[in-house]
């Protein structure tokens, strides 16, 4: 097994990662210039100065109106609209001197019992009683969502292009080859919890938010720095918000998205705005979810100690009950035959094998029996000359690149303990023919500033790009350069990942052979 | 013939079969629900335990069963029905007059009555289940002078004449909302998964409509309740019991039990209707496997690459197309005996027939849209020449006849007539558009067929139209699906003609009205023209997928010969699209009805083809990437392709 005790000890105070070559990472401190490479993305800064927030929420403007006497029945109706069931029951049983003494009772009951019910359903589910907001920073892979100014990242998965979520609700995207910088803006565009570009397509963008789901198209030629509300498509299903996961299937045509308020997960075809809510009993809602780069599989993970993993042919799911706590995380190796995932309360990477066997035509695929633990993160001490730093804990998200060679863990660290702050712990990964994991080293920043989201470039030639948004508000991308073990990939931009009709052998994950390698 | 044998076997062995099992599972799940209807129609608050005795007690009595066994015949009856009248090409009414025609169309008026008596014989069962006032029809009651004699049981009549009345609206409903068109889904699922996860939606929808049509009745109850309650009386002989309210005044229906039992036994009605509807489109439209290829000559008809190329029935057509697109994103091995080579001669004959098929599918499409985007540009001028010489023999024309007197819609590929003339061979088909009015059937009335057809230059409305404002706004657009060359009949006879010359005064009038009627309903040309592209769709997801496959699994390179013919005819295809979307409502998207059982899946068609049309082009483009250069393509399409591998389209 991989723990931390392995890795080489991190940069000292003021040193900054700035990549891997040669097998080791190199660091320098900020002021130095990078290496020169052929492809160097922009590297942004968002000082949260200069993002103009909103001072208060939309429904607070009714404060600043004087009051305006209307009928009881204009009230009620008003309440039914703005809060349905509730509000009306709120209204009726408030405005005591209007409604006979017995209605306002009654419905005052009602609301008692109403409350009741769903505090019972609260404590079952602890989840539902959090705002949305809240809701949406729980759930995030972002770590630290409501405080960052960096919400959400997305990298093309074709080309050299990304949009970026900013706190102030609305999107960038940056394209190194043109001049133009479009900003997305939509009434319906508020706390954005995760972006997705639409595979084998040039313009369509997932965006979702707190109260429904929105695709943006917005045409890469198009020289418009503000793309009307028009070019975005509001897909919104009852009971489906807020958004936190979305996750496009990688032939492009379908989009799945996930909220912790329902049991439902939602098949979207999104030309049609029609959507197949696949439900299953259990769990309370769905929080994460991740397709397998080979679209056959995909996680979603529920607010409860339990996940699942759907075949895509037939819509079939496994359970994966967990013992301690739910799924934070997870993400694929790029044949789509080995799911890693994070359990949250627990320090420890684990692995479960897919094998699919594709001569069978109906699609049902043998799962493993157990997941496998691969890695082991807890705390470690280590020490250098700037004494003993503490690294290690809890898992915020894992991120693999897309030839499959280097994992990247963001450790959650500890907020209460100065000396234990957030940090990116790199793997080396092999996947086939067995799959291997090694220590890399630890990704920093600029001193002071906390890694809050990685992700790394769907397409680098020379290996792999890792790109964290930092607490400060800067963007940074982080180089691997390797050559890759595996075939190398055909086409210019990254072919789609080619299925793998060789059979694995099915029993060599029991045989922690990771471990023997080097323990 | 050949084909009839052919399309006979899918018939007999899998459609039917399909419908079969469709209709057993609802009459299966009948007992469940009509449990259910008792109790709830029986329920009362205060008397929580006398309500499930009660109900124990009516479940197993002689009438039950009996009103069971007829349930039993309603349902197997709408089965055969749904059977009968599903689509999967949905008719669409490019105007008001059209859907006018389909609703009077005779098939859709025997639809229409047979729907009503069963919503009498499922309101009779309901009111024999509920009992107690609403048991029987007559009643012994007393007169003034004494003696006994029966009088009529309104609360029954109103009972029968409601399940009547919601089975007349199911049917016109039906035709307004496509309700007998079968969708297809994109994602595929267990039949009882689906079944599942629809069923929320039917209790809601049921619910609701019950409510609209109750509402409706009780509306046409007040102002006309009055006749059918003197017939019965007069007919059976039964007196007017007048110690109770006429349940034709606000009074009498102010009654909320009454309400109550109306609503509850329509939505029962409608319920186990519309469960029926489900059960037979999840039936028919799961996935079927053909074989790509087959080692025995006699099974050859049922291969792949065959039964692609049928014309009849369309939903064999459908099927082997989703199985194609099904087998080219997931099934290898398949997907191998796709790209293999004939035993003896060493031909790829199975990729050239799919290839084959799939391209004439999309060459097919992109003629339509051509032929429909030259008629819009020119606005039909450019046919004027050929109909000039007969206008000038014409004794009243004015000036403003250029723009109404060429009938574009008689020489452009119109949406239906092109698919129905490609697919059927110029023979309407009864499975492609059943409700298409049939203006040279011998049912058809002459009125009936004067306001369905054009308004030709032989008959006297030509020149009456008085003012040429009017003729103006006709657009010659709209008007494609109630033209007579839609169903590939002979224009109308003359012999109706003479008939109208005896009233020159109320064409003028007909004309004006059918003139403002015959506008509406803009974006209908659009989804009409895109009707059938769930085919197309899936042509393009079968040949995009295979190509991309052909990559690393090809291995004697039978997809390298058709690729430049492929990859044109995406390039010609993505351009009149494109074209398309330019026009006038074509772009502007469909209200969303979400609480309906009518499927509006056919309404969005034409944008998930654009989606799947980008996203196949450019699958293929990020496979091959640059390999694609060595491609002999016109230099206007390499262009264009060059577009695509640099994601700027």
């Amino acid at each position: 097994m991989c723990s931390l005790a392995l890795f080489p000890p991190p940069l000292p105070y003021g040193q900054t990662t700035v990549c891997e070559s040669n097998n080791e990472l190199l660091s320098g401190s900020s002021s130095e210039d990078q290496l020169k490479q052929d492809f160097s993305p922009p590297s942004l800064s968002f000082p949260r100065e200069s993002l103009k927030l909103h001072s208060r929420t939309e429904n607070s403007s009714k404060a600043a109106f004087l009051d305006h006497s209307e009928t009881l029945w204009m009230r009620s109706a008003a309440a039914w609209r703005d809060g349905g069931l509730t509000g009306l029951l709120n209204e009726i049983t408030n405005s005591h001197p209007h409604v006979p003494k017995w209605l306002s009772m009654s419905s005052g009951c009602i609301l008692a019992l109403l409350r009741w019910v769903s505090s019972f359903h609260g404590s079952l589910f602890p989840h539902l009683t959090l705002s949305s907001e809240d809701m949406i920073a729980e759930f995030s892979q972002v770590l630290n969502w409501s405080d960052c100014v960096v919400r959400a990242f997305a990298w093309h998965p074709h080309t050299d292009k990304f949009a970026v979520a900013l706190l102030d609700d609305s999107i960038k995207i940056y394209n190194p080859k043109s001049a133009t910088t479009p900003t997305l803006k939509h009434r319906l565009q508020r706390n954005v919890a995760v972006v997705q570009w639409k595979p084998l397509c040039a313009s369509a963008l997932a965006v979702g938010c707190q109260n429904c789901l929105l695709v943006w198209h917005v045409d890469p030629c198009s020289l418009s720095t503000r793309p009307s509300a028009g070019c975005a498509h509001v897909l919104s299903h009852p009971g489906h918000a807020p958004v936190t996961s979305i996750a496009w299937s990688p032939s492009g045509s379908l989009l799945l998205s996930a909220s912790p308020m329902d049991t439902a997960m939602m098949v979207w075809d999104v030309a049609a705005e029609s959507c197949v809510p696949l439900q299953r009993v259990g769990g309370g809602g769905v929080t994460f979810l991740s397709w397998s780069p080979d679209g056959s599989h995909v996680l979603a993970s529920t607010p409860s100690a339990l996940f699942r993993v759907w075949e895509t042919r037939m819509w079939t799911c496994e359970r994966w009950p967990c013992i301690k706590g739910r799924c934070q995380s997870g993400c694929w190796s790029p044949d789509g035959s080995r799911l890693l995932f994070t359990v949250q309360g627990e320090t420890v990477i684990y692995a479960l094998t897919f094998t699919n066997t594709p001569a069978v035509p109906s699609g049902t695929s043998k799962g493993p029996h157990a997941a496998v633990v691969v890695a082991d993160l807890s705390e470690t001490t280590f020490n250098t000359p700037d004494g003993d730093i503490v690294v290690g804990g809890e898992i915020q998200s894992l991120a693999w690149d897309p030839r499959g060679e280097r994992l990247a863990v963001l450790l959650k660290g500890d907020p209460r303990a100065a000396d234990r702050s957030p940090i990116i712990a790199v793997f080396k990964t092999r996947v086939s023919p067995i799959f291997e994991l090694l220590p890399c080293g630890f990704v920093q920043g600029e001193p002071g500033a906390e890694p809050r989201l990685m992700q790394f470039h769907p397409n680098f030639r020379h290996g792999a790009l890792l790109t964290v948004c930092w607490s400060s508000g800067r963007i940074t991308h982080v180089p691997f350069y390797f050559l890759s073990a595996s075939i190398p990939r055909l086409g210019p931009s990254g072919s789609p990942t080619l299925p793998h009709v060789q059979e694995r052998p099915a029993d060599f994950a029991n045989q922690s052979l990771f471990t023997e390698l080097i323990s | 013939m050949f084909s009839a044998e052919q399309s006979c076997w899918f018939i007999r062995k899998v459609i039917c079969w399909r419908a079969a099992a469709s209709i057993a599972w609802a009459v299966l799940l009948l007992p469940p629900s009509t449990a259910i209807f008792v109790f709830l129609s029986k329920f009362s608050v205060l008397h929580p335990i006398q309500t499930i005795s009660e109900c124990f007690s009516m479940l197993t009595s002689a009438t039950a069963i009996f009103s069971f066994i007829l349930l039993c015949g309603v349902i197997i009856m709408v089965g055969f029905l749904n059977f009968e009248y599903y689509t999967v090409i949905p008719t669409i009414a490019c105007s008001k007059i059209a859907l006018f025609g389909q609703l009077l169309h005779p098939r859709q008026l025997v639809n229409s009555l047979v729907h009503c008596i069963m919503g009498m014989i499922v309101a009779w069962c309901s009111a024999v289940t509920i009992g107690f006032r609403y048991e029987t029809l007559g009643h012994p009651c007393a007169q003034t002078d004494g003696y006994h004699q029966m009088c009529l049981n309104e609360y029954h009549l109103i009972l029968l004449l409601g399940g009547a009345f919601v089975g007349f609206s199911h049917s016109l409903l039906g035709v307004i909302h496509n309700m007998n068109y079968v969708s297809f889904h994109t994602v595929q699922q267990y039949k009882y998964l689906r079944f599942k996860g629809c069923l929320p939606l039917v209790v809601r929808c049921s619910a609701t409509q019950a409510l609209y049509s109750v509402r409706n009745f009780i509306v046409v109850y007040y102002f006309l309740g009055y006749i059918p309650r003197t017939w019965i009386c007069k007919t059976l002989n039964l007196h007017l019991g007048s110690s109770a309210h006429p349940l034709d005044s606000i009074a009498g229906l102010l009654d909320l039990s009454l309400l109550y039992h109306l609503w509850i036994s329509a939505t029962f009605l409608l319920f186990t209707w519309y469960i029926m509807l489900l059960l037979f489109r999840i039936f028919l439209t799961e996935g079927y496997s053909f074989p790509v290829q087959s080692s025995f000559t006699e099974d050859a008809d049922h291969c792949l690459p065959k039964v692609l190329t049928e014309k009849q029935p369309m939903l064999l057509k459908f099927l082997a197309l989703q199985d194609l697109a099904l087998l080219s994103q997931h099934s290898p091995l398949r997907r191998c005996e796709v790209f293999s080579l004939s035993q003896p001669g060493g031909h790829p004959h199975n990729w050239n027939a799919i290839s084959k098929e799939c391209l004439s599918l999309l060459a097919d499409l992109t003629q339509r849209l051509v032929a429909y985007h030259d008629t819009v540009a020119t606005n039909g001028r450019a046919k004027s020449l050929s109909s000039g010489s007969e206008r000038k023999t014409s004794s009243e024309t004015s000036g403003t006849e250029d723009f109404m007197s060429p009938r574009p819609t008689a020489f452009m590929k119109t949406p239906a007539s092109v698919f129905a003339r490609s697919i059927a061979g110029g023979q309407q088909s009864p499975l492609t558009a059943p409700f298409t009015p049939d203006l040279d059937s011998p049912f058809m009335s002459p009125a009936l067929r004067r306001l369905a057809a054009p308004v030709e230059q032989g008959s006297p409305w030509y020149g009456t139209v008085q003012s040429p404002h009017i003729m103006r706004r006709v657009p010659k657009l709209w008007s494609t699906s109630t033209d007579s060359q839609v169903n590939g009949s002979p224009p109308p006879s003359p012999a109706s003609v003479p008939s109208d010359k005896q009233e020159p005064s109320k064409p003028s009038f007909l004309a004006q009205f059918l003139q403002n009627r015959r506008e509406q309903l803009p974006e209908a040309s659009s989804q009409a023209l895109f009707a059938d592209s769930q085919a197309h769709i899936w042509a393009l997801e079968g040949l995009s997928y295979l190509v991309q496959a052909s990559f690393s699994e090809d291995q004697f390179g039978v997809v390298q010969t058709t690729l430049p013919s492929i990859l044109s005819c995406m390039l010609v295809l993505q351009e009149a699209v494109d074209r398309h979307f330019k026009l006038p409502h074509a772009s502007s998207k469909p209200v969303r009805s979400t609480s309906s059982m009518g499927d509006s899946t056919y309404k969005t068609l034409r944008f998930a083809l654009r989606a799947t049309l980008k996203t196949a082009i450019y699958r293929i483009t990020t496979t091959f990437g640059d390999h694609l250069n060595a491609v002999q393509l016109s230099a206007e399409h390499r262009k264009r392709l060059q577009q695509f591998l640099e994601y700027k389209e």
